[in-house]
């Protein structure tokens, strides 16, 4: 990574913390410590699935939402306030801004999770007393949403790149909500023929495929998580996500700022 | 103090007493309009479309059902029982979501079996849970346990000795079912046999409620089987005297017994006339066939202590 984009990188991260982003982080321990303590007394032996349900839910949740709701405005904002056109006046090329700027949220929401993941644990810990082997597969689960987050924030840059906040919030959003039925999508391709095979199926890869990357329920119950399907997801994710940034940059390259 | 914060103190106190004040509204409204409270109903009954609505998430929604049937079953059972409409879809949606949800198997079949007002009364349903579970879970031999279970229940012993079979035959399964498959095949409906599983239950389960059930199980089994030693007692009196003995003391000087006899919570059993036995304190006999006293009602949520 060039210092410009390490430069452009850390002030969004900066940018962020200033912004207040992490307090949510209080809103998450208040969840936590809520599920641990309260489950137990109003539901039946569920008390580890429900912190590593409610958790890893409440980690991906909180995510999503911080990185549509900061990656819609990292571009519009920046115009906004006419902070974009110093930074552009510089020996800052457009396409290293746009990296510098994904970076910067994919930072922010690594350092979130990795605090919230902390919460996670803690709380598995205080309803169960101790650790199991197949407890490290939680860490797949964060690994996986953390993937997710990479997605969105691609994502949302993209449509940042192009449109106002509100829109690019609501094709952030659906293209989320679509992509968790990725898998339906491509099973409904298949029972189709002619041209509406052809659309349904080339309209089924390009939504993102978010349905592979949710493993929640599988690690709550204990359950490997195959290394081919890792490698796999990140293999996806960084094509994708290099694929939606390139269509952020070539749209942001034509872009007249003036 | 200034303005500024005499006005923060008035604005706090008028958020506070606003606040207060709407609570006591709601609770009037509430017992003012009982018809206005929330009905049973299942807004979106179909499992296929709650899972596709949870957008990935089905494992927290799962928990959340399955913390609704418990809210569900308990909330109606502290009332004295009653109709549990909604408990077998809550149920069904519950592990549609979450097919490895096991306690929702193992407790949601006892409710949906054990008849009312201790359970819905819901055998056939409980059945089907039960299969869902070994369908998706197949390896796992505590759900071939509890089919086992509502088939004895049902004093259905083939279906049952098969169940314990299928179970015994899994790997890492308890060898308490391959005896239990012989002995249920045999001797299906003795009281030995329902010693047995319960005292299975009671050393094999970790959980305090499932414990404290079988061992109420097996104080009632003991206090059935002392109910028909002393009645054969009185009648043995009967044939050697000509009549019923009026109490305990008598069968004693006569020999028969060697003191008062107490059921398993320690209290006396009474003599009555004609010789029937019965115990002096049902309430904690929960699940006795005989010797109960006449005209007894049984509690609504019966009294459980802990196992010891």
């Amino acid at each position: 990574m060039n210092s410009r984009i390490l430069h452009i990188a850390t002030n969004t991260f900066r940018e962020a913390v200033r912004d207040r982003v992490l307090y949510n982080l209080i809103a998450f321990a208040l969840l936590m410590s809520i599920a641990a303590v309260l489950v137990g007394q109003i539901s039946i032996h569920i008390e580890r699935l429900v912190v590593i349900n409610l958790g890893l839910t409440a980690v991906s949740l909180f995510g999503l939402v911080i990185a549509i709701l900061i990656g819609i405005g990292l571009v519009s904002k920046e115009m906004d306030k006419r902070t974009l056109y110093t930074v552009l006046s510089r020996p800052v090329r457009r396409w290293e801004f746009i990296a510098g700027k994904f970076f910067g949220l994919t930072g922010t929401l690594i350092v979130n999770t990795f605090f919230m993941a902390i919460g996670v644990f803690a709380a598995l810990a205080y309803v169960s007393h101790h650790f199991v082997r197949s407890d490290a597969w939680v860490l797949a689960a964060l690994y996986f949403i953390v993937l997710q987050f990479v997605l969105i924030t691609a994502l949302a840059l993209f449509f940042s790149s192009f449109s106002t906040p509100i829109f690019s919030a609501v094709f952030a959003f659906w293209l989320f909500v679509i992509g968790n039925f990725a898998g339906d999508l491509r099973n409904f391709a298949a029972m189709t023929h002619g041209v509406t095979r052809a659309l349904a199926t080339a309209a089924a890869y390009i939504v993102p495929n978010f349905s592979d990357l949710n493993v929640i329920s599988q690690v709550a119950h204990g359950e490997a998580v195959p290394i081919r399907l890792i490698i796999l997801n990140t293999a996806y994710v960084t094509v994708y996500a290099l694929a939606v940034l390139s269509g952020a940059v070539v749209i942001f390259e034509r872009r007249n700022l003036k | 103090m200034t303005r500024s914060q005499k006005l923060t103190a008035v604005a706090s106190l008028i958020l506070i007493v606003s606040m207060a004040s709407a609570v006591v509204l709601v609770r009037t409204l509430d017992r003012s309009r009982p018809q206005a409270r929330l009905q049973e109903v299942l807004y979106v009954s179909s499992p296929k479309l709650l899972k596709r609505l949870s957008l990935g998430y089905e494992g927290l929604l799962a928990d959340i059902y399955w913390t609704r049937v418990v809210q569900y079953f308990g909330g109606i059972h502290a009332h004295g029982g009653g109709q549990y409409k909604l408990l077998w879809p809550l149920l069904n949606i519950t592990t549609q979501l979450d097919p490895h949800l096991m306690p929702a198997y193992e407790f949601g079949s006892t409710f949906l079996c054990a008849k009312p007002p201790n359970g819905a009364g819901m055998p056939d349903e409980a059945i089907e849970l039960v299969r869902h579970g070994i369908r998706n879970n197949p390896s796992d031999w505590h759900l071939y346990y509890d089919l086992a279970f509502i088939y004895y229940d049902q004093k259905d012993y083939r279906d049952s000795a098969e169940a314990f079979l299928h179970g015994s035959q899994l790997p890492d399964a308890h060898p308490f079912l391959k005896i239990m498959a012989g002995q249920m095949a045999e001797h299906g409906g003795d009281l030995a046999t329902a010693r047995m599983m319960w005292s299975a239950t009671l050393q094999n389960s970790h959980d305090s409620m499932i414990r404290a059930n079988a061992a109420a199980h097996l104080r009632a089994i003991q206090a059935d089987a002392d109910v028909i030693v002393l009645e054969q007692l009185a009648e043995q009196y009967r044939q050697r005297k000509g009549h019923f003995p009026e109490n305990f003391s008598e069968l004693i000087s006569a020999g028969m017994l060697r003191g008062e006899p107490l059921d398993p919570m320690g209290h006396p059993y009474r003599l009555e006339p004609g010789g029937k036995v019965v115990v002096s304190d049902p309430d904690y006999l929960p699940f006795l066939d005989t010797g109960l006293p006449e005209g007894y009602v049984p509690r609504h949520v019966p009294r459980l202590p802990p196992a010891k």
